[in-house]
């Protein structure tokens, strides 16, 4: 049995090397070795079958055990010949369990391969680019250029005549599709039809190359192979709001048509070129797509282990055409990469570290920055001069307190004390009731209100001594929830503000506040320091989470010791305003006298003061100098301020981004991992190439080489493969199929190029003539006149030339998931052409985020001109993609992907028949055309037809548009309410659902 | 017949085979008369991507229902009854044990095992062993083959689900779902071959769980939602009558014909033919969900209207769940008896860290009674025997309690790969069996270990499909849903 094959061809999908192909004997006899025999006697030393290797000529033609498997010109002395054709299942090749078989023609093919001598040729894609003349044609005048020549002369041989040029408006259209991904505005097409100069066709292209539109059109095609996303990935998938950064570098270095050798350095080194810039630093967010695992009880270095693995493999597939995945645990099976190869690769990635950069903005953005950051370094500076010429000013004050200050310095004799306080009547307000407990402590027993301020009266003895000081002490007790010491469930408290007074004992309304310079806490919460409550504001305090259901103690020091005699009346307030009763339950405040040098002034600022004044250095007088201006209560608020506003300044415009950084430090050894386990570390290699390619020469001949010589060994001139590959990658977008089929295969399973000689031409024109530029590339195809030909099928070539493989004609191909609805909104008159910036969230049904992981995201539904950005900006959630992009192939951005599928679904269909931002370009659209259009339906129907495809309807379309439209105004005739819930009128509501079949044309959606 | 006569009459055999508008009979035979035709449609025609595929050999199952228990319920709470569990509940592990042995969670230096407060009953002939949280499991216990000696590699849940679903746990690779619809197509010509439900909340994959990876997206899983529309797009913009849809659709299709007539392109023919299998699902799923001719007795026996239960509850409860869990089970059974080919009912909110006993007792009961039901019905119908029906998660979960640090100890249990549990019954799978054994605290497997690739070996084999033989040219390689390995499992077949 068959598992459906060929109704892929539909699907664009090739299983099968192209039937062409049959005709290169050599290379197609080693192909079929290749095809069915090589997983069992392929380089894969260790599961080889019988000893016996099909991919070497030594190997083939060895003896072994008393038979050869080819012996050369001898096809009857042949095992391989025996077993092939044997009539019996036991002893025939391929076996029957593998599934696979040769044909009667394949088997023929064998026999006379091996009857010509056997040879084996180097795989064509590991073989040198030879640039060969474009050969000679007869139909000359079809020639626009050498790609043409090449192509001519495969039809002439096969005596096919190329298919027409297109007419002026497909072309148009095509280019516009290809370049833009946008549909041709008309005024534009008018004038490419009336444009008779010669250069018309090249002075389009060049504007469309021109536009920052082909940045976005063609950065999609690499953001495809980049894996790029907005999220994490797995189970948590958290968002990565800066990756949008490396998206626009990406839009930017095609627009401005870095060169591809460049590009390449930059996105796998740019971290290591000398002087990186910060955009090269970027550059490397390439690497940084990888997924990122941070579900709970992951292992680290597997997931590290798996990212490195994640780069190499994406760095085979982007540049190299290659899956090296095969041989992360044994020796490729086809192509001849060693295991260790695979880990030498793997060694220069293994180094190369996952770090934050702080990018500098866009360059608007770091000008107004510049702006901001000089007016607001002119304040700090004029305040900083004020404050310079206020201590300058008070020179003698400061001299005078450095005296006093010693002199309290002199006299620390008395340790510190706490005297109980003598509380006077303990206050009755309304909504809280105190009561005094024996060990001088206050119990709260009533508080209504969820906050309070306590305010105490009392006087102390401190047995002559000057009072230095207050202490509180927030204490437990059974009675309280949770033992206290606040009142809330838990047992914390804030205290927001403590503050002190000496009362005048004649008046006492006279108060006067004593200032602290300092507080200390047994214990503080984390963002609740003991000094939130002396810092004057209510919003900030002190709080002791969660080292609650223990007694505490803060120490308030006075700035100036009180006289003993002075003492007689003092006041203390707590204010605790947090709220939600987050106050203390039972509370004890003492008076403190006696100091602590380094309470009164730091010891730094003692050793200063004890310096003569005539002989302190410049940084004494500084310390001394800033610790006056804290007890000068108009300097302090002035260096506040200073302090504040210091704290305010406009930050630098950066974000950061996650890039990849060489690794500091000891560089990590790389072993190969048996089975590429990664617990499972064999013997050691070292960073280099793969054997198969051209030498590889790091910078440092010593070696070990490190990315920047892995980039630079790619884009070498000498690399046979990876200019064949990008060239092939940029044709397939050009006619939606490369010349080497297997866009993401170039090994030996992969398909032989179309036109081999043309492959080679473009790839070493690309390198040296073209200097590595792709809109060179891009604009050296499309002019050529295969490019141009119509995309017609031609019947009589359906037998002939079924794949269009010999490109008798152009291909035409659905467009992808972004185009499609670019294109609806643009002909709707919706699309915004904002270039770059965060990505945005277009509408998307209800109840697709909440089937990610634990309904962890919110889709917040982006408003005005970000609802209709392009399709490359929607955000990306790697575990639930928007819907719409997944209908039509978008990539899941979890892996590198080379070449999208494009199915043809009913739930495609159903997408831009029925979703609803399908619908409103719909409704968009029909306003526009009755906007723009003169008021006759067969014109409108006309205008907007020709908005969608370009070209006039035929007349049976306009007419099978004018019943439709007709069907649908009686319609909402009849039904008015229809009409409005619908759109607007009955006359738009009509137009809407007329002109929203012309959306879903298979013109419109197709690239023909 | 030149060629484009002949696609041409591919493509008009196309149409009039799947038009609902039924151009009819006489003309479709006497097109489908050119057997040749219909057994190799050539290069240039157009085929249906999920018209009904002959497998390798005929095989019993027809259709499967993959019951996904997203998050990893607990085997020996459920399934596989642990006495010396209980009995050694307190103590640690041997050290042996221990250090090969890795968490996500637990520490294994203070970590004790946990018994099980569940009680274990025989049910059926076969005497196989239920907990108390899965009574009506037990009712259906002849009919289902039980496996307790699940084992993977993967330790966390996003890759965990991955390997469950696609057979290895790299990402871009096609699940379950697509490999059968790809290998088998799908008799319903009006429904996608391949779809999702899902009752309460996300699971870890999300919809990795059901893509289609590198085959063409033709066979991801569509996603059947529990509220709105039945299908993403399904319902006509508002204000736009069926009526006008219609004429829409034909409009379209005139149109496009047009263009077909004058490129010739097949891929044209391709795009009417799956604007009226839209069409006609247009029409279809609501008759699908449409649950108003199934009898009383029937909601009943699913659980229908059951109400959640108060007082328990979990991370799993969305007040519908239980509601939703049981419409989804009896609308897998419609579906099947529409032609789907793969159901795949996830149910998430299994990972039981801590909160075991009340949570696992709220989960048994969501899904419980409905999956019994399932069983039943299909048996009923005489659809069970062509209808492999499945229930499986990721791993299970361990015997020690889990003692997480700044949580209560032993209120729950962690990741477990080394042995897990899982049931299957009908489409050719022989019940009343328990098959594989773990050890006597249920820690590692004693007897009979099956991997995921086993499990799925097997699950092929039952549609008629020899599993080294579907596979897939992706990059150079030849993929399969078995990757390298993979085993059928000769005592689970009749």
């Amino acid at each position: 049995m068959k598992f459906r094959c060929s109704f892929f061809s539909l699907l664009t999908i090739s299983l099968f090397p192209a039937s062409l192909l049959a005709e290169r004997s050599i290379t197609n006899a080693q192909q079929l070795l290749a095809q069915n025999c090589l997983e069992c006697h392929g380089p894969d030393e260790k599961h080889r079958k019988g000893g016996l290797r099909l991919d070497t000529f030594a190997g083939a033609t060895a003896s072994l055990d008393g038979y050869r498997a080819v012996v050369p010109g001898q096809p009857d002395q042949s095992k391989l010949i025996e077993v092939v054709f044997s009539r019996d299942e036991g002893s025939r090749m391929p076996p029957v369990k593998s599934g696979k078989t040769l044909t009667g023609k394949e088997k023929e093919m064998l026999k006379q391969w091996i009857a010509d001598g056997a040879q084996y040729e180097q795989h064509w894609a590991y073989s040198p680019v030879v640039s060969s003349r474009p050969p000679e044609v007869k139909e000359a005048d079809w020639v626009k250029g050498s790609i043409d020549r090449f192509v001519l002369a495969g039809l002439e041989k096969e005596k096919i005549k190329p298919s027409a040029e297109a007419s002026r408006i497909s072309l148009i259209k095509r280019l516009y599709y290809d370049l833009l991904g946008l549909p041709a505005p008309l005024k534009d097409v008018e004038a490419f039809l009336h444009d008779k100069s010669p250069n018309a066709y090249r002075n389009l292209v060049d504007n469309l190359l021109d536009s920052p539109g082909f940045g976005e059109r063609w950065a999609r095609h690499w953001l495809d192979m980049a894996r790029y996303a907005d999220s994490d990935g797995y189970e948590k998938d958290r968002a990565r709001p800066n990756a949008w950064r490396y998206r626009d570098w990406v839009i930017e270095a095609i627009n401005e048509d870095l060169p591809y050798d460049q590009f390449t350095v930059e996105q796998l080194a740019g971290d290591l070129l000398p002087e990186a810039t910060p955009k090269q630093r970027l550059a490397t967010a390439f690497h940084r797509q990888t997924l990122t695992n941070t579900e709970g009880g992951t292992d680290r270095e597997q997931w590290r282990v798996a990212a490195v693995m994640d780069r190499l493999e994406t760095t085979g597939s982007v540049w190299l055409g290659l899956t090296l995945t095969c041989a992360r645990c044994h020796d490729h099976k086809y192509d001849n990469i060693a295991q260790d190869e695979y880990y030498q690769l793997f060694a220069f990635y293994n180094n190369g570290d996952e770090t934050n950069y702080a990018l500098p903005g866009s360059n608007a953005a770091l000008s107004k920055h510049e702006k901001d950051k000089a007016v607001h370094d002119k304040h700090v500076a004029d305040l900083e001069k004020k404050i310079k010429k206020l201590l300058a000013s008070s020179k003698e004050a400061q001299t005078k307190w450095e005296e006093q200050t010693r002199a309290r310095l002199a006299v620390i004799k008395d340790p510190v004390v706490h005297h109980r306080i003598k509380l006077g009547s303990l206050p009755k307000q309304d909504g809280y009731q105190f009561l005094s407990l024996e060990d001088g402590s206050v119990f709260v027993e009533k508080l209504i209100p969820d906050k309070a301020t306590f305010a105490l009266n009392f006087s102390a003895d401190t047995g002559g001594k000057p009072l230095t000081g207050f202490r509180v002490e927030a204490l437990t007790d059974s009675r309280l929830p949770a033992k206290g010491p606040g009142l809330t469930a838990h047992g914390n408290f804030v205290l927001s503000e403590f503050r002190a007074f000496a009362v005048d004992l004649v008046d006492p309304k006279k108060k006067r506040p004593l200032p602290f310079s300092l507080a200390r806490a047994d214990f503080s919460q984390d963002k609740c320091p003991i000094q939130a409550a002396i810092d004057g504001k209510n919003e900030t305090g002190w709080a002791i989470s969660p080292q609650m259901g223990k007694n505490h103690q803060a120490t308030f020091r006075l700035t100036k010791p009180l006289p003993s005699e002075e003492a007689g009346g003092l006041r203390i307030e707590m204010a605790q305003l947090y709220g939600s009763r987050h106050v203390i339950g039972r509370f004890r405040v003492m008076v403190v006298s006696g100091e602590q040098s380094n309470e009164i002034v730091p010891e730094s600022v003692r050793k200063a003061l004890l310096v003569d004044a005539t002989k302190r250095n410049a940084k004494e007088q500084k310390l001394l100098a800033d610790q006056y201006a804290k007890t000068d209560s108009q300097i302090n608020k002035m260096l506040k301020k200073l302090e504040d506003m210091r704290k305010k300044a406009p930050k630098a415009s950066t974000t950061n981004v996650r890039v990849i950084t060489q690794r500091r430090g000891t560089p990590r050894k790389t072993n190969v991992f048996r089975r590429g386990e990664f617990k499972q570390p064999m013997h050691e290699v070292q960073a280099g190439g793969l054997n198969l390619l051209h030498p590889f020469k790091p910078r440092n001949k010593e070696g070990p080489g490190d990315r920047l010589d892995l980039a630079r060994w790619l884009v070498d001139p000498d690399n046979p493969i990876t200019p064949r590959v990008v060239v092939n990658q940029v044709w397939s977008h050009l006619f939606g199929q490369g010349l080497v089929r297997t866009i993401d295969d170039f090994g030996i399973r992969g398909d032989m190029p179309t036109h081999p000689a043309l492959m080679d031409w473009l790839a070493h024109h690309f390198v040296h003539d073209a200097g590595w530029s792709r809109k060179e590339l891009i604009r050296l195809i499309v002019q050529s006149s295969t490019y141009r030909q119509s995309s017609a099928h031609r019947s009589e070539l359906a037998d002939l030339d079924p794949n269009n493989e010999l490109l008798h004609r152009q291909n035409r191909f659905r467009v992808e998931a972004e185009v499609i609805r670019d294109l609806n909104l643009a002909v709707a008159g919706l699309l915004s052409d904002k270039l770059g910036g965060p990505s945005v969230f277009p509408p998307m049904p209800a109840g697709i985020t909440s089937l990610s992981y634990a309904n962890s995201f919110k889709w917040n539904t982006s408003k005005g001109e970000d609802r209709y950005r392009r399709g490359l900006y929607t955000f990306f959630k790697r575990t639930s993609p928007h819907p719409n992009l997944l209908t039509f192939d978008c990539p899941d951005s979890n892996v590198a992907c080379v070449k999208r599928n494009r199915s043809n679904t009913p739930l495609a269909a159903l997408v831009t028949l029925n979703n609803a931002t399908y619908t409103e370009a719909a409704k968009a659209f029909a306003r526009r055309i009755l906007r723009e259009a003169p008021a006759e339906d067969e014109k409108r129907i006309a205008h907007g037809f020709r908005l969608c495809v370009s070209r006039w309807p035929e007349p049976n379309e306009t007419r099978a548009f004018l019943n439709l439209l007709q069907e649908s105004r009686t319609w909402y005739e009849k039904y008015p309410e229809d009409a409005k819930t619908f759109a607007d009128n009955t006359e738009t509501a009509a137009w809407a659902a007329t002109v929203r079949i012309m959306l879903n044309m298979d013109e419109f959606l197709t690239r023909e | 017949m030149n060629p484009i006569e002949r696609h041409l009459l591919n493509t008009r055999r196309e149409f009039l085979a799947t038009s609902a508008s039924g151009l009819g009979g006489v003309a479709l035979a006497s097109l489908l008369a050119d057997e040749g035709l219909l057994a190799a449609p050539d290069k240039v025609g157009f085929k249906d991507p999920m018209m009904p595929n002959k497998p390798h050999f005929e095989g019993k199952a027809k259709a499967c229902i993959f019951i996904f228990m997203a998050g990893a319920p607990s085997q020996v709470d459920l399934f596989d009854p642990k006495p010396k569990l209980n009995e050694m509940a307190g103590q640690s592990l041997p050290k042996s044990v221990l250090d090969k042995a890795r968490f996500a969670f637990i520490k294994p230096a203070t970590a004790t095992l946990m018994g099980t407060k569940r009680t274990f009953k025989k049910y059926g002939q076969s005497g196989m062993e239920f907990s108390d949280l899965v009574p009506h499991l037990g009712s259906v216990a002849d009919d289902i083959l039980m496996v307790r000696s699940m084992h993977s590699e993967e330790f966390n849940h996003h890759p965990g689900q991955l390997q469950m679903q696609c057979g290895v746990s790299r990402f871009g690779m096609p699940t379950m779902g697509s490999w059968v619809t790809y290998g088998l197509g799908s008799q319903s010509r009006n429904l996608p071959g391949y779809v999702v439900l899902n009752a309460g909340r996300g699971s870890s994959g999300g919809a990795t769980l059901w893509q289609s990876g590198f085959l063409p997206s033709t066979y991801a899983g569509v996603l059947f939602r529990t509220k709105g529309e039945p299908v993403l797009n399904l319902d006509n913009p508002k204000g736009l009558p069926p009526a006008l849809q219609q004429k829409g659709l034909s409009t379209l299709n005139s149109i496009n014909q047009g263009r077909f007539e004058k490129i010739h392109d097949p891929e044209i023919a391709a795009r009417i033919a799956a604007y009226e299998l839209a069409g006609r699902m247009q029409a279809s799923a609501p008759e699908l969900n449409d649950l108003s001719r199934e009898s009383a007795t029937t909601l009943e026996a699913y659980g229908l209207n059951r109400e959640e239960p108060k007082g328990i509850g979990g991370r799993g409860k969305s007040g519908e769940t239980y509601k939703d869990f049981a419409r989804n089970c009896l609308l897998a059974r419609r579906m099947v008896e529409r032609g789907v080919r793969f159901i795949n009912i996830i149910h998430a909110s299994w990972d039981h860290h801590s909160n075991l006993d009340p949570e696992l007792q709220y989960n048994a009961g969501a899904v419980d009674q409905p999956i019994a039901a399932l069983i039943k019905d299909l048996k009923q119908r005489g659809l069970l025997d062509s209808t492999m029906v499945v229930w499986g998660s990721e791993f299970g979960r361990t015997p020690l309690g889990e003692n997480r640090g700044g949580r209560k100890m032993n209120t729950g249990r962690d990741h477990h790969p080394f042995s897990f549990s899982m049931l299957m019954a009908g489409g050719g799978i022989k019940g009343g069996q328990v098959y594989g054994k773990t050890d006597e605290i249920g820690w590692g497997i004693e007897e009979n270990p099956v991997h995921p690739n086993d499990l799925h070996a097997t699950m092929l084999h039952l549609f008629g499909i020899q599993h080294e033989r579907l596979t897939y040219r992706f990059q150079g390689r030849d993929f399969r849903l078995t990757d390298v390995a993979g085993r059928v499992i000769p005592e689970w077949l009749i």
